[in-house]
């Protein structure tokens, strides 16, 4: 059991319906209502329900909202009010228990590989584990790249970086907003099988405006579009899939037409 | 190398024109001396000049170092607390509605006729653009990362320290190589209301005197001194923001 799980079992014995992974307590997200900026509503009305311990996709074209939805959950959403409900399933406070990755890796180019990974235990004021960095960064593969500045990897191994610091955070939820889409085809598919390793257990929402992510990764796939929020079964096998597997392929079709559907 | 050439012959033909113009305009040297009675005057003068610029130097330097101290120290505190914000800021902008040169007279009644009042002036020219430059720069962190240290759960202190400040360091730089070169201005005004030294006493003294060539040697040495401070400052500040990042 890792750290994480001991502290939300600390939390809440409760074992969550519907959650991916029974037995563990990676807690289950909602949010329903409408989102606004201002006056103007941006999102909704929308019941999202992401289940706990799952790998959530969050599918949808540009500007839908998608973004707005996960910065609203992680916290951050300082622009934009719900008009509605957000919680946790196991219904304890959130904060504390989210770690974020966005499309921009958010490295800081004063600091090393190590110092970047360790970021969230400086930034609290606490002791950063060295150890345990080393171990995770060993983990996407980087060991080797400790003292390296980011200004010096490519943008497949920046993106790793930013895997470990949230591997770091060791937290139960995950928000991961279109990682890897700024990355070329084939670090992209090397990324989604390495997130799938190390994320699985956690509570994962993904944005995503790519069938074929959203295809290889989700256990649930959720469409966002103008007239709202709908929810598409997935293949039963297990992510990650193999991009070229069939019933990865004719999903990964059937989710792009209902794209152009709408 | 190529611009460098230009830029010498640039400065050649602009001499050219300057002894030309004295040639041919039969102008007296006690109201413009061509540029080889300069550089004779220079010549001549070379110990006397490089007494007075040592001082004016020493001044330039103390008033440079204070008061990018001074003005560092205040945009982190406007930074950091928004009470010293709100309190402090009007303040700021309405002292920058007084020229610095009407309180030149009131520096040298109060510190006297020697180094401070200089320094003073020059602290006091550089210390806004430095405090602006690098305040801009701390309240405009990326949002991006600050969002990503509220995930964390940062503290506030902490994240000043480790990502507000090294992010806002590049404005610092620009605050400093303005500072560079206001820094001299505020020097030899003090110098020009009341000394007994320095480079803008020399200055004076020399068109009192009608020693135009005194007075244009000593302005030369002032302009030297200005441009390597403002090279030296933008290559200290370049080379370590390279090394901050790569």
């Amino acid at each position: 059991m890792t750290a994480w799980s001991r502290r939300a079992f600390a939390r809440t014995r409760d074992e969550e319906p519907g959650s991916c992974f029974p037995g563990q307590p990676a807690p289950s997200l909602l949010l329903s209502g409408r989102v606004k900026i201002g006056s103007a509503t941006i999102v909704g009305p929308v019941a999202l329900e992401v289940r706990g311990g799952c790998w959530t996709c969050l599918l949808g074209p540009s500007g839908v909202g998608k973004s707005t939805l996960l910065a609203l959950l992680a916290g951050v959403g300082d622009h934009v009010s719900l008009e509605g409900d957000q919680r946790a399933g196991d219904d304890a406070p959130l904060a504390g228990r989210v770690a974020l990755m966005a499309q921009s890796d958010l490295l800081l180019p004063w600091l090393n590989v190590l110092d970047n990974v360790t970021l969230g235990a400086r930034l609290r004021g606490e002791r950063a584990d060295m150890m345990r960095a080393r171990q995770v960064l060993d983990r996407v593969g980087l060991a080797d790249l400790a003292k390296a500045r980011p200004a010096t990897l490519s943008g497949g191994q920046r993106q790793r970086v930013a895997l470990a610091r949230t591997l770091m955070e060791d937290r139960p939820v995950v928000l991961l907003d279109e990682p890897f889409s700024a990355l070329d085809a084939g670090t992209r598919a090397r990324m989604q099988d390495l997130a799938a390793k190390v994320l699985a257990g956690r509570t994962v929402l993904q944005v995503t405006h790519d069938p074929a992510e959203a295809a290889r990764l989700g256990q649930e796939v959720l469409l966002l579009t103008r007239s709202g929020l709908s929810r598409v079964e997935p293949p039963a096998t297990s992510p990650p899939r193999a991009f070229d597997a069939p019933d990865t392929l004719v999903f990964q079709g059937r989710l792009l037409r209902r794209l152009l559907e709408v | 190398m190529r611009r460098w050439l230009n830029g010498l012959a640039g400065a050649v033909a602009g001499l050219l024109a300057w002894q030309a113009l004295i040639a041919l305009g039969d102008l007296p040297p006690f109201i413009l001396p061509g540029p080889i009675r300069v550089a004779q005057a220079l010549w001549a003068n070379v110990l006397l000049i490089a007494g007075h610029a040592v001082v004016t130097l020493a001044e330039i330097l103390t008033g440079l170092v204070l008061g990018a101290i001074l003005g560092g120290l205040s945009a982190i505190l406007l930074a950091a607390s928004p009470l010293a914000r709100s309190a402090l800021r009007p303040m700021l902008v309405l002292s920058q509605a007084i020229p610095v040169f009407a309180l030149a007279p009131l520096l040298t009644l109060w510190l006297g006729y020697g180094f401070w009042s200089k320094v003073a002036m020059a602290l006091l020219i550089i210390y806004f653009p430095v405090t602006s430059a690098f305040f801009d720069a701390l309240v405009r962190t990326p949002a991006d990362w600050v969002g990503l240290a509220r995930v964390m759960g940062a503290r506030p202190a902490a994240v000043l320290l480790h990502l507000r400040i090294p992010a806002a360091l590049p404005g610092l730089a620009s605050g400093l190589r303005l500072a560079a070169v206001y820094a001299p201005i505020g020097a030899v005004i003090g110098e020009w209301v009341g000394a007994a030294q320095g480079l803008g006493y020399l200055m004076l003294l020399a068109n009192g005197r009608a020693r135009i060539d005194l007075m244009f040697a000593a302005l030369i040495v002032l302009v030297l001194i200005t441009l390597s401070l403002h090279y030296l400052v933008d290559a200290v500040c370049g080379s370590l923001l390279r090394r901050m990042s790569t």
